[in-house]
């Protein structure tokens, strides 16, 4: 691995969701919650959301985890708060398909600074660091209660 | 301190001169020697062992034998044919627990396993107390995450078949006080096992001299190849195992409706041998031999100490296991303040150094730790003090990375 990937890796908006991770707390009025696991490395994550119809009103998270897992679920929060089920289900595909496609793989415009994810590509040993929170959101908007693994 | 064992002696890593590999308690790199002697067995003796009587069969099954005593040599058995080929440690307590464990532990009697213990030596015995169901207790750990000799004490209860013990922790590098260990087992008529998969390749071992009933290792931690390994076992409890796989070369005479075992050590091991894995192995035991083993374990004293020093001088790193380097075997595991073990493997791997983050396969004592995982830089012969100052200098690094702004 070069400097610059692990520059863009850890570019500063990763290391600064990881120090001061936004939306870190339980929701005791969420209407959906699931947890997340890495087997692999022992990461753990809960994501909750409040749904109301059709729109994510609400979405927090709490666990432990490197800088790309928390930094991830953070980004996630914050971007798919308001957004609907729809949305977020399109969200998630186009994270997933950024990070798990290698070093050349779509980051479009669109993600905002969910982009700062992008340099995961380059990793393939943190792909599932960087998915854990996003197949937590999924699970937790699909089922009232659950865990998920990346395995 | 230059290396004991010329890089040169490495083909991996005389072809990647960079390369800080610092993660040879997970597998060792081979020596040619090793690698010439495997494709030799190929080249000059391959045919399956035990089963022609024509002359290349002879030389397959003398190789093999060959390198049944040679690693028992090595590992100070006196009675070669206690020792049993296995893959390795884990397929080696696998076929303790099924063969010894099933047929004498019983409900109501209990299992002892330490805090300390990789999933090797911790599962398998967990899921014969739930089959047969017997106790399961596990002996605590010290702050330093050595045994707690008075928990385990308190623990071993008249009703105790059996210790299990590493003899050197993988996860933290704890040399564990096997003598006492093996007192306290006999004190109540258990079995003493012992899992030396990373007790052989860093210690002098003479399993006879420890007095254990079993003693498991892996070839590929010490030289040798992937896929091969054993267990030593006390012959009066060898005699009293049910066999562990059932098929060919393991069988006296085969009836319509019954069948009769081989002598052993054959007795333990169906199916075509791992003949080419043995000769590797052996040649391994003789490359270590002539290096001596008092003489690994002097160089991974002094290259802990020296990884030790200088990360203390670093600051915000916590060493974990014990202090003193005479009761640690070639292992740094280690917290850095403020970087999780993952992203501090990724930036170390940027580097070029290779650890290892993880549970170490080893989560019930990740648990006890309060922590998911530990980076855990380990040594062997071919390491070097410019490998410490690399290890050290991309510790340094990566907390600048993470330092607050």
């Amino acid at each position: 691995m070069s400097a610059p990937d692990l520059d863009e890796l850890y570019q500063s908006i990763i290391l600064d969701h990881y120090r001061r991770p936004r939306n870190f707390r339980a929701l005791p009025e969420a209407t959906g919650e699931a947890a997340g696991r890495n087997p692999l490395c022992g990461d753990e994550l809960t994501v909750w959301v409040k749904v109301d119809g059709d729109t994510i009103d609400e979405v927090t998270f709490q666990g432990s985890g490197c800088a790309i897992s928390r930094a991830s679920a953070s980004l996630m929060t914050a971007a798919v708060k308001g957004k609907t089920r729809a949305e977020a289900d399109a969200l998630f595909t186009q994270v997933h398909a950024m990070v798990t496609g290698g070093a050349d793989a779509p980051a479009p415009e669109s993600l905002g600074s969910v982009r700062a994810l992008a340099g995961v590509g380059r990793f393939p040993m943190r792909v599932k660091c960087a998915s854990l929170a996003w197949h937590a959101l999924k699970a937790a908007l699909e089922r009232p209660a659950g865990a998920v693994s990346t395995e | 301190m230059s290396a004991l064992a010329p890089r040169g002696d490495f083909p991996l890593l005389a072809a990647q001169p960079t390369l800080c590999y610092l993660d040879s308690a997970a597998t060792a790199q081979k020596p040619r020697a090793v690698l010439d002697a495997e494709r030799a067995f190929y080249e000059t003796a391959n045919a399956n062992p035990h089963r022609g009587a024509y002359a290349p069969s002879a030389a397959a099954t003398d190789a093999y034998a060959h390198a049944r005593r040679r690693i028992a040599r090595f590992l100070g058995v006196a009675d070669a044919d206690t020792m049993l080929f296995t893959r390795g440690t884990t397929e080696a307590m696998n076929l303790l627990v099924t063969g010894w464990g099933r047929t004498h532990v019983r409900a109501g009697d209990r299992i002892v396993v330490t805090r300390l213990e990789h999933h090797a030596n911790f599962v398998p015995w967990q899921q014969l107390a739930l089959a047969v169901g017997a106790e399961f207790a596990i002996a605590e750990l010290t702050a330093t995450q050595e045994i707690d000799l008075d928990d385990l004490r308190a623990k071993v209860t008249p009703n105790t078949k059996v210790i299990a013990f590493g003899h050197v922790s993988n996860a933290v590098g704890t040399i564990n006080p096997v003598a006492e260990l093996v007192a306290i087992a006999h004190g109540v008529g258990a079995l003493a096992v012992c899992d030396g998969a990373q007790g052989a390749p860093h210690l002098a071992v003479s399993v006879d001299a420890l007095g254990v009933d079993a003693y498991a290792f892996s070839g590929h931690k010490l030289l040798g190849p992937m896929g091969i390994g054993g267990i030593v076992v006390r012959r009066s409890v060898l005699e009293r195992m049910a066999p562990y796989q059932f098929g060919g070369d393991m069988i006296e005479f085969v009836g319509d409706q019954a069948t009769t075992w081989h002598a052993l050590p054959h007795r333990f091991e169906a199916g075509t041998p791992n003949a080419a894995g043995a000769v590797g192995l052996a040649a391994a035991c003789d490359y270590l031999d002539a290096l001596g083993m008092a003489q690994v374990r002097v160089h991974e004293r002094a290259l802990i100490e020296a990884a030790d020093a200088a990360l203390h001088a670093v600051g915000g790193v916590r060493i974990l296991g014990p202090s003193e380097s005479a009761r640690r075997s070639g292992v740094v595991s280690f917290m850095i303040d403020g970087v999780h073990p993952h992203d501090a493997a990724t930036l170390l791997d940027g580097a070029g150094v290779c650890v290892r983050a993880g549970h170490h396969c080893a989560q019930p004592l990740m648990r006890s730790l309060g922590v998911a995982a530990t980076v855990r830089a380990s040594f062997y012969v071919y390491s070097t003090a410019e490998d410490v100052a690399r290890l050290v200098a991309a510790v340094r690094s990566a907390q600048e990375r993470f330092a607050i702004d």
